[in-house]
């Protein structure tokens, strides 16, 4: 059993570690937050250039190192912890995922090369923005001889007014989702910008009216459009979860730090139980979601190779999705508890973190919505989840019967 | 990062299994699922028999070096070892007291005399142990006992006196390992002794308690001029803490990986009882259930994490949540149980006290958060081992 980081992931997660810690500074934050971008252009630079981190899950005929989610994740799970301001989960968690899985080879080598060179991109899919459904898509699209005539809302698209392209999702007159490849200043297309309470994450309500697109944007290789477009979505959960961990991790420690300074009564605050035991649950909530994002990541290498199923990946998502979003907030919150009165400044981080943790809850679906998945799956068909040997490397979701 | 086993491994499942399937009948038929949390006091004679049998089969002691009759299987095979035992709803180990806290102690600790004398009888499932720390006042402060024992120069012999409480299956079995204060002037970790003792003694006392299931699988155990031989002090006088805490790690060690299995059997059973009830399509009680399938699996990537961390066994830090995370889970499983049957929870099987399954798994369960350490105490280890925090003084 190699659950764990082998000496290559390791390097890949300390130089994550190490630069982010670096370079996403409070400071650093704090400047670029408030800008109409939200990040910082050098930075993003830097990463692409320097770090290569958007490259890291891209085939190398693609300018990618052609490495797995595994690797991804160990950069992803940093970002979470620094508090990243990038177009990185859009670019990559998001818009690479979803070509990857939908384009063809020539769209590939396009817009993969694309996003490998560092051009920035996210995909827009939620029309409706309620909680009942993070993933509902409700755009219509229709073709038009040789073009497709694309209308609807997209709801908090994840950097919407700052991508250099955007995928956009839609109903064809099937009901089949389909994508399209459509650059960020279209006529037809409106992009607005939306202010948000987590300012680390930027946000953009989008509208297509009539917006006309050559067939050839469409993402050509959607074989069982749904299914793969829960996949596309599903990896970026998985990535989402991986952040939540990093900040997880970044919020115990900052506890953990604080109360041991902190002098109250004669004694550091770290010494009182109430305290101590709620670092501990920190910590175990930290450790399990950390196991649940690893186990995670493990299932979409294997669905990237083709050899997972994609029942495997939404479980997996969902597991981890389920935990982490529930137990980052918590930590957010027991965090900013111990910090008393500085928690509830400005000027401490912890409110940063507190709003990243409460935005990242709901994005890509809330622990509830991931809970009723999971139920779905294990209560409402056929399925046999138990008695899979626990430590097997066979199908989780196990064989139908 | 890989999730998968070895051929070798696999090949090693298709043998513990097969042996379960062809050895695990007849006599032994009627006890299967039986004898596990809750209803280990159920079957006593039977059980030990089933534990000779395994001993045939070569599947006692199974991580014990080969020089001392066991299999030395990896951390691995010992996991799958505890899966598939438990797959097969292979009775509750009378001798896992011996198998995996005494035995292992002895072998760490002991001298090669004790090897010879002990380990055979664990081996062969003929003789059971039982653990003598806890006393009325020494809980979770185990290092409070005040049980006594003497060093009598005209016998050559130790004299014990005091009690250990709380003392599981001690009415089950022939030996008691004992913490008890070899240096009266001590107190605290120091000056204790580890001590090996015959039950079957006119100085020692076993009167049972009866458990919040109406049951009894623990006892109160007396010590009156029980007596010990001079050979049978683990370690030296005064160093009975570090034997005791040395066995603490085994406790919490590679056995209670396995038990991940029987939760998959109880979660199954839990899960047909919602779906027969129609429980499942409460939104309120999906949301449980569904936490309770993702709690699981979670509790499997923790346990792979903890397996690929030493190859000697040896645990990290992450491994101190273990207890803490799988025995809430286990709790708040019996609770969802309960709630699935609504009302009907309240009725019992039968009369004298017969609890169903299901009720005798939700009233143990609420010693998973006791026994072993209890959560608070496990969240005072995480706090001050794992994280570093400051301790809190000892009152004096
Ligand atoms: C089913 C079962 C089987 C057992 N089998 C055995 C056995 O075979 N051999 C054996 O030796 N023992 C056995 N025990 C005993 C077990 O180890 C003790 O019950 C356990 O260590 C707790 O001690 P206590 O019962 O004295 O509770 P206490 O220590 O009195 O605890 C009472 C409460 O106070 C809390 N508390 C105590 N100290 C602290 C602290 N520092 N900080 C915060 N909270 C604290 C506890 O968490 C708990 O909630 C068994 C117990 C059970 C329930």
């Amino acid at each position: 059993m190699e659950f764990a980081f082998n000496e290559e992931q390791l390097m890949i997660q300390e130089s994550a570690e190490s630069f982010l810690r670096d370079k996403s500074t409070s400071e650093s934050i704090r400047r670029v937050m408030d800008t109409d971008t939200g990040y910082c252009p050098e930075l993003w630079q830097s990463i692409c250039q320097d770090m290569y981190w958007q490259a890291i899950h891209l085939p190398e005929s693609c300018g990618g190192m052609g490495l797995g989610y595994v690797e991804l994740l160990a950069v992803t799970e940093q970002m979470g912890r620094y508090l990243l301001c990038a177009p990185f989960f859009s670019s990559v968690a998001l818009a690479a995922n979803a070509i990857l899985l939908a384009g063809s080879e020539s769209q590939k080598q396009c817009y993969l090369s694309a996003i490998a060179e560092g051009k920035t991109a996210t995909l827009a899919y939620s029309s409706s923005g309620s909680s009942q459904s993070f993933n509902h898509v409700v755009a219509r699209c229709v073709a038009d001889g040789d073009h497709y005539i694309l209308n609807g809302d997209y709801q908090h698209v994840i950097d919407g007014a700052s991508s250099e392209f955007l995928i956009l999702a839609a109903r064809d007159e099937q009901d089949d989702i389909q994508l399209f490849l459509v650059d960020g200043m279209s006529a037809g297309l409106e992009v607005q910008a939306l202010p948000t309470m987590d300012q680390t994450r930027h946000r953009a309500r989008l509208s297509a009216s009539n917006l006309r697109l050559p067939a050839s944007t469409r993402l050509s290789q959607f074989d069982n459009a749904n299914t793969a477009f829960s996949a596309v979505l599903d990896l970026a959960t998985i990535a989402l979860a991986a952040e939540q961990v990093g900040l997880m991790q970044q919020l115990l420690d900052m506890a953990v730090a604080y109360t041991g300074e902190r002098q109250q009564f004669n004694r550091p605050i770290a010494s009182f139980q109430a305290i101590k035991h709620m670092a501990a649950d920190m910590m175990l909530r930290t450790e399990v979601g950390r196991s649940a994002v690893y186990y995670a990541a493990c299932i979409a290498d294997e669905y990237l190779a083709g050899t997972g199923t994609s029942e495997s990946l939404a479980e997996a998502a969902s597991i981890a999705k389920a935990w982490c979003s529930e137990s980052a907030f918590k930590n957010a919150a027991d965090c900013l508890q111990m910090h008393g009165g500085v928690g509830f400044t400005w000027e401490y981080d912890v409110h940063l973190f507190f709003k990243r943790a409460k935005a990242s809850e709901h994005f890509l679906g809330n622990s509830a919505q991931h809970r009723e998945r999971i139920a779905t799956m294990l209560l409402d068909e056929k399925r046999l989840f138990g008695n899979t040997p626990l430590f097997s490397d066979k199908k989780l979701v196990g064989a139908e019967k | 990062m890989k999730l998968s086993f070895t051929p070798e491994d696999e090949q090693f499942r298709g043998e513990i299994a097969s042996w379960l399937q062809e050895n695990l009948c007849g006599e032994f038929a009627e006890l299967k699922f039986r004898g596990g949390p809750g209803d280990e006091h159920m079957f006593p004679e039977q059980r030990k028999g089933w534990e000779q049998k395994l001993a045939e089969g070569g599947w006692t002691c199974v991580s014990w070096p080969k020089q001392y009759g066991g299999r030395e299987l990896s951390i691995e095979q010992q996991v799958i070892f505890y899966e598939e035992y438990a797959r097969a709803g292979a009775p509750g180990r009378m001798g896992h007291i011996g198998d995996g806290l005494a035995g292992p102690t002895i072998l760490a600790f002991g001298t090669e005399a004790q090897k010879q004398k002990y380990l055979p009888g664990i081996l062969a499932g003929t003789e059971f142990w039982c653990q003598g720390y806890s006393e009325p006042g020494a809980g979770s402060d185990l290092a409070n006992v005040k049980t006594k024992a003497r060093f009598d120069e005209a016998s050559g012999k130790w004299i014990l006196n005091g009690q250990k409480v709380w003392t599981s299956l001690a009415h089950e079995s022939d030996y008691c390992f004992v913490i008890a204060r070899t240096d009266p002037e001590s107190s605290a970790h120091k000056g204790l002794g580890f001590f090996l003792m015959k039950m079957d003694q006119p100085g020692i006392t076993v009167r049972p308690i009866e458990q919040i299931t109406g049951t009894s699988e623990f006892n109160e155990v007396f010590f009156d001029d029980a007596v010990c031989d001079a050979d049978d002090i683990v370690g030296a006088p005064g160093e009975g803490w570090k034997v005791a805490m040395g066995l603490l790690g085994f406790e919490r060690g590679v056995s209670t990986l396995g038990q991940q299995m029987a939760f998959q059997n109880e979660l199954d059973e839990v899960i047909k009882l919602a779906k027969s009830r129609g429980a499942d399509r409460d939104p309120a009680l999906r949301q449980r259930i569904a936490q309770a399938h993702i709690g699981l699996k979670i509790m499997r990537y923790n346990s792979m994490r903890m397996l690929s961390g030493g190859a000697d066994g040896s645990l990290q830090k992450e491994a101190l949540i273990y207890k803490l995370y799988w025995a809430s889970w286990h709790r708040d499983l019996g609770e969802l149980a309960m709630d699935i049957l609504g009302e009907d929870a309240d009725i019992l099987a039968g009369e004298n006290y017969e609890l169903s399954r299901l009720q005798s798994l939700f009233l143990f369960t609420r010693s998973d958060t006791i026994y072993g350490g209890t959560n608070e105490i496990q969240r005072n280890i995480i706090a001050e081992r794992g994280l570093g925090m400051p301790r809190e003084k000892r009152a004096s």
